[in-house]
């Protein structure tokens, strides 16, 4: 199949999807992505990407490795104006305010969208630092408030009960699942609308892994998530839509169900399937 | 067989062992060479009385400490002159340190050993150390109070021995009020003096002004009158007293204690006793000033002058080289410029050190430090402030010296901090500059460190740079003073390396000066150690906190 072919499928998707979700769901678009187009220096990475993720849903992105699915996560916190020779064209709207606008604060914009990264990432700081790093950038020292986001971002990432006592130790020394967990409160601490996901049980054991599906069933009565998994079984258990992508388009979105049980395209039907080549 | 010795690598990692053999054997080398010629300085050795025969024929006494041996072969002992007996193979010599240098001129010789007739080491045999003319070697004779001898022959030995204590308490006390008190009334004055011409020069100098300075004048000038007074009587009372001494040609010398430092008789000493000189000597070594030409007495103000400019330098240069290498990795474009730049940095950094001295006389010195002058000090003129060398320009010229190590350390600080740890940072919502201060730059710490240690290293250990901006032979006060404002940048300083060179190369006196060299690199090594040790244990400490992520 030409490349040509592939958008044009994509574009119909896109616009079918949309119509599909006003009328299945109730839940209201939060993120439209309009016609997204990225370039690495002369290389296209992304073939102009429509698509719309809902409030306090899940989304999850799958597709094979290279296809463009953590370089579309990572344009939704303008994560990627961090590469160089990198150009964008086209329009997210996070609720209707294009953030690719010259007004836009990035760092405002940051503190709205979370990210959750691969690998866990603390700081080697201690446990408490780590949480609080965001509302101390946002210049807020009143340590009873300090303390009692602590608290709650740490219930909500489900570690409070395993470092409430040493939450003066360093991040460096919790096991990789915790740190992911504690990655996923410091997040949360600055209570953003949308959390992004990249592979975040991609480096965990099945345990962890099982406590950070959990954990994400939880936040989306909260935020509305996007995460990007190399995992099917995952995808299938975590998120209510599901987007494929190859080759830097997107092939098909849908209900999770739908796509996983009756995908429209041929494509997407080989790759759930584990035949694609 | 050889073919698969080879080939199993056997030979290449005996190499590498040799290698590392042959560094150590170096280092261990050259530390315990100067720590056997330094250490044993001030060790009290015994005092020789030999009977020599000159080669005309008389016979004379010569007292002294034996320095050294020297063995020199028939053949070429010939050739310098010397009449060898046809059984003689070597002639062997002796270096004699005879001190007395007021009365004999010199204080060592060397001596032929198969014309010494007779050698022993007499009990009262004493040593005087002197404040001027080295070391008097010989016998105590009588005890004199205002000329009038009040103990003779073995009773003079304990009198003297209390004499000299109270000597030595009043020495001290005199020592204090002339640099401490009359010092900084000195300075007070000084301050007035440039006072008044700083207002004379803005036309601001009418009869108040000039009221207040006379009576602040009139007030330090009775202090000084009084002080004045107690140290004339002071001078009295240390003059008083003297000893006289027979000395090996068996002339009777007087000498008064005022200029006597200390008095041991080295033959009867026991072991314990000699320790205790030993330590005594060392303290003195590490905690006092030079005397008579930085030959004698201590080197503190040489070794408070070098950790004082190290520690000004990394002041100067942590800051200056941390700023700049965050600029040309975090935020410069990389590009041609960049490396255009870091290939200049690196380049800086093989320049030889003079070449620095150089410039930093010519620029900080000439033309920054007298701009300053022009603007700052008008007062002061003729005399520069900071127009000539001194510890701020010392400092300057050795921080730029090793300014490229600090930036090219940063820089790989920088670099190794992951890139996950910035992403973290900035998704949540910090600015580049909020992530660099919060997380960056305290993770690149031990970095920093590591340069600061290689800068230390370099800096505590160039000579050539600094003899051109504000090293001196003898400085007559530290830069860290009781006088406001307590750090004088201004001041000229004295420094071990510079201190090594001279008291080895510009010394009149190098037979004496010799084993002081060794004992001033030694104490040099010692120092950069030290310097060396504190920045690597701030450093650890500092890994240990900012532990990178594996992997």
């Amino acid at each position: 199949m030409t490349a040509q072919q592939v958008r044009t499928h994509s574009i119909d998707m896109s616009s079918v999807l949309r119509g599909k979700g006003s009328q299945d769901e109730k839940s209201e678009a939060c993120i439209k992505v309009e016609d997204l187009k990225l370039f690495y220096g002369e290389k296209q990475a992304l073939h102009g990407i429509n698509m719309v993720m809902p409030k306090k849903k899940v989304t999850a992105y799958i597709g094979p490795s290279g296809c463009g699915k953590s370089t579309l996560l990572r344009c939704i916190n303008r994560m990627n104006d961090l590469v160089d020779n990198v150009t964008i064209e086209g329009k997210i709207l996070l609720d209707d305010e294009n953030i690719y606008d010259k007004a836009v604060n990035v760092a405002a914009l940051r503190r709205r969208v979370g990210m959750v990264f691969q690998k866990p990432n603390p700081f080697p700081k201690s446990i408490f630092e780590n949480v609080t790093y965001g509302l101390r950038i946002q210049g807020i020292n009143e340590k009873r408030l300090l303390e009692e986001t602590v608290e709650n971002a740490l219930r909500g990432a489900a570690l409070w009960d395993e470092v409430k006592d040493r939450l003066n130790d360093n991040a460096l020394g919790l096991s990789g699942g915790q740190q992911q967990r504690l990655v996923i409160a410091r997040a949360i601490a600055i209570e953003p609308e949308v959390l992004l996901l990249d592979e975040p049980a991609s480096a965990l054991d099945p345990i962890s892994t099982l406590k950070i599906e959990e954990l994400i069933n939880e936040l989306k009565e909260k935020y509305t998530i996007v995460i990007v998994t190399h995992n099917m079984q995952q995808a299938a258990r975590v998120s209510d839509y599901t987007a494929f992508m190859y080759m830097g388009e997107l092939i098909e979105m849908g209900t999770t169900s739908e796509l996983f049980t009756n995908p429209v395209k041929k494509q997407t039907e080989d790759y759930i399937t584990g035949r694609y080549g | 067989m050889i073919r698969l010795w080879f080939k199993s690598g056997t030979p290449w990692i005996w190499l590498n062992a040799a290698a590392v053999s042959a560094c150590l054997i170096m280092v261990i080398g050259v530390l315990g060479l100067i720590a056997a010629r330094g250490v044993g300085h001030f060790w009290p050795s015994q005092v020789a009385q030999f009977s020599y025969q000159e080669e005309a024929g008389q016979v004379q006494t010569i007292i002294g400490e034996k320095i050294d041996t020297s063995i020199t072969p028939a053949a070429m002992a010939k050739a310098t002159g010397y009449k060898m007996a046809a059984d003689e193979d070597t002639l062997v010599q002796y270096l004699i340190k005879t001190g007395n240098r007021d009365i004999t001129g010199t204080d060592f010789r060397w001596i032929l050993a198969r014309n010494v007739k007779q050698q022993e080491y007499p009990p009262e045999m004493m040593v005087v150390e002197r404040r001027e003319w080295g070391n008097l070697y010989g016998y105590l004779v009588a005890v004199k109070e205002n000329g009038v001898t009040i103990a003779t022959g073995e009773q003079a030995w304990p009198v003297v021995q209390a004499k000299i204590d109270e000597a030595l308490a009043v020495f001290e006390e005199i020592a204090h009020l002339e640099k401490k008190e009359v010092g900084a009334i000195n300075y007070s004055l000084e301050q007035l003096r440039l006072e008044q011409k700083r207002l004379q020069l803005k036309n601001r100098w009418d009869a108040a002004a000039e009221q207040r300075t006379a009576a602040e004048k009139a007030e330090l000038e009775s202090e000084y009158k009084n002080h004045q007074t107690q140290l004339s009587e002071l001078y009295q009372q240390i003059r008083r007293d003297s000893l006289v001494a027979k000395t090996a040609g068996g002339n009777e010398v007087e000498i008064p204690l005022s200029k006597v430092v200390r008095m041991y008789q080295p033959n009867t000493m026991g072991l314990f006793e000699k320790i205790r000189h030993y330590g005594i000597k060392l303290v003195e070594f590490l905690t006092d000033d030079p005397r008579e030409a930085n030959t004698e007495g201590g080197i503190f103000p040489a070794i408070f002058g070098t950790v004082m400019m190290v520690i000004m330098m990394s002041i100067i240069v942590t800051p200056f080289g941390v700023i700049a290498a965050v600029y040309l990795r975090e935020y410069a474009k990389q590009g041609f410029t960049t490396r255009l730049i870091r290939i200049a940095v690196n380049n800086l950094a093989g320049v030889p050190s003079i070449v620095y001295g150089v410039f930093g006389l010519g620029f900080f010195v000439y033309i920054l430090g007298g701009n300053i002058d022009q603007l700052f000090f008008p007062e002061s003129a003729p005399a520069p402030v900071y127009g000539t060398p001194g510890l701020l320009w010392a400092s300057i010229t050795l921080a730029l010296l090793t300014l490229p190590v600090v930036i090219v350390s940063t820089e790989e600080g920088l670099a190794r901090i992951p890139k996950s740890i910035r992403e973290g940072s900035l998704a949540l919502g910090a600015t580049k500059f909020e992530t660099l201060w919060l997380t960056v730059l305290p993770m690149a710490s031990p970095a920093m460190m590591t340069g600061l240690i290689l800068a230390v290293a370099r800096a505590a250990g160039e000579v050539a740079p600094l003899m051109l901006v504000g090293v001196v032979k003898l400085a007559p006060t530290l830069p860290l003073d009781g006088n406001y404002p307590f750090l004088h940048l201004d001041r000229k300083f004295m420094h071990l390396g510079f201190h090594i060179y001279d008291v080895g190369f510009q010394s009149p006196n190098v037979e004496a000066a010799r084993p002081l060299v060794y004992a001033t690199a030694l104490l040099l090594v010692l120092v950069i150690v030290g310097l060396n040790l504190a920045a690597i244990l701030i450093r650890n400490h500092l890994r240990e906190k900012y532990r990178a992520l594996e992997g």
